[in-house]
């Protein structure tokens, strides 16, 4: 059984976009402030910190949840995408991404990280989605800027050109 | 916000989880998917003095067929049973409930068992549990009992759970071929907390209408030796059972909302049984 006293740290070894990392962290630390504030991975946003805006969203084992409902330590051993590994092999932007950009799916660019590690899993689950899921989907997500047609355009197009729809 | 300080426990096994509850059961907080309990402890309306992190206990991540009843062990994640055709089969019912169940991304991480021991008020989980009649089991390190959802749950997130026990499964009456099904909700947006819920079944003439979200807990109500559910029939018995329901009032909406609003929901959920087709 793994035990962190409180106000003590720990070290905590997992997956980062592919690559291994070991980083410190207290037992009450979120995941998100270990990725931002640890890891200096400034990609992942933190808006509410209670589960709503869906900002800190990231990949754990392929599947797209809340970093800041995660502690560090939950992450032991997984393997965490954030948007800094959702890029294409080259480090250009990614289908997906260069789709966010085609249809004006960001204007601040806060929600997006988020929206891309949602988006990410949810076109591996379902390849012809509806506009119908993909608002369902997006329904985890505050966007303050776009009104969010770009966005569903975007998903929608990616799901298209890889020819799932 | 951030957590106040707690120290981090996470056991490798069931036996160790339950040993820690044994211990120190008052000053423990069991953490699932956290998807609820994460953020309690961010805005610190939650601190306790441990998190006893059950995440790594794989024997509690099974779904199985007992006797009468489909069982799910605690930490069956909400997505993972959403997506099991066992779950579909025989509680129907769930599977209806289950998208209306935070967010997508919410989903991924919450568990059946978390969002049962949570007991909110306006949770559908629980809703679906309490209007099927099932059951929950608890454990500690001496011995097991099953509870029946109708007395579990106490009152707004207070269950009959004691601090030694943990919730290790759920227990669903599965349904029989000729049982019908619905769910219906109302939120102010997508995956928000619902203002009312109501899941409803109908099974050789007896019929079972459960709300959510009006009073502290799940209010069942039930009708047998119904002939026909006409038009007529759904108006009376809608007005009768919202009319004899605890509501409260709140920021989302006053008690006489509510009522109105579980009239409208139970109506439209009576009315989609007669329309859905029986499934196999
Ligand atoms: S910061 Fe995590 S959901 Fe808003
Ligand atoms: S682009 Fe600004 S919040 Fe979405």
């Amino acid at each position: 059984m793994l035990e962190i006293e409180a106000g003590e740290k720990t070290t905590i070894r997992f997956t980062l976009n592919g690559k291994p990392v070991q980083a410190q962290a207290e037992s009450r630390m979120q995941l998100a402030d270990l990725l931002r504030h640890v890891l200096k991975k400034y990609g992942t946003h933190v808006g509410c910190e209670h589960g709503i805006c869906g900002a800190c969203t990231v990949l754990v084992d392929g599947r797209a949840v809340r970093s800041c409902l995660m502690f560090a330590a939950q992450v032991e051993g997984a393997s965490v995408v954030t948007v800094e590994g959702l890029s294409n092999a080259t480090g250009g932007l990614s289908e997906l991404q260069a789709a966010f950009r085609r249809h004006h799916a960001l204007q601040c660019g806060f929600c997006t990280p988020g929206i891309l590690a949602s988006a990410t899993q949810f076109l591996q689950d379902n390849n012809a989605p509806s506009e119908h899921e993909v608002r369902d989907m997006l329904s985890g997500h505050i966007c303050r800027c776009t009104g969010y047609t770009g966005i569903v355009e975007a998903i929608l197009m990616t799901a298209q050109k890889r020819g799932g729809a | 916000m951030k957590s106040a300080p707690f120290k981090y426990m996470r056991p490798d096994t069931l036996e160790e989880a339950l040993s820690v509850l044994v211990e120190h059961g008052e000053d423990v907080r069991v953490l699932a998917g956290g998807q609820s309990l994460g953020a309690m402890l961010n805005m610190r309306i939650v601190t306790p003095s441990i998190l006893l992190d059950l995440n790594l206990l794989t024997e509690l991540s099974w779904i199985e067929e007992v006797r009468g009843f489909l069982a799910t062990a605690a930490l069956v994640r909400q997505r993972d049973a959403l997506d099991d055709a066992t779950v579909r089969e025989h509680i129907p019912l769930l599977a209806q409930a289950l998208p209306h169940v935070g967010h997508y991304q919410t989903r991924n991480r919450g568990t059946l068992g978390g969002s049962v021991a949570h007991a909110d008020p306006s949770a559908e989980i629980p809703l679906v549990l309490a209007t099927l009649g099932g059951e929950v089991e608890l454990r500690t390190a001496r011995q097991i009992r099953r509870v029946k959802a109708s007395q579990f749950f106490r009152s707004a997130l207070v269950t009959a759970r004691e601090p030694d026990e943990l919730l290790t499964a759920l227990y669903w009456p599965r349904r029989n071929p000729a049982q019908r099904s619905a769910f219906v909700e109302f939120a102010v947006r997508e995956g928000d907390f619902a203002i009312v819920a109501v899941a409803c079944t109908l099974d050789a003439g007896t019929l079972r209408i459960g709300f959510a979200g009006c009073g502290e807990t799940p209010q069942i109500i039930e009708r047998t030796g119904l002939v026909d559910l006409d038009a007529a029939t759904i108006q009376t018995i809608a007005r009768e059972a919202s009319a004899g329901l605890a509501c409260q009032s709140d920021l989302l909406g006053s008690s006489e909302y509510r009522r109105q609003l579980a009239a409208v929901l139970a109506s439209k959920a009576m009315s989609a049984l007669t329309r859905e087709t029986v499934h196999a």
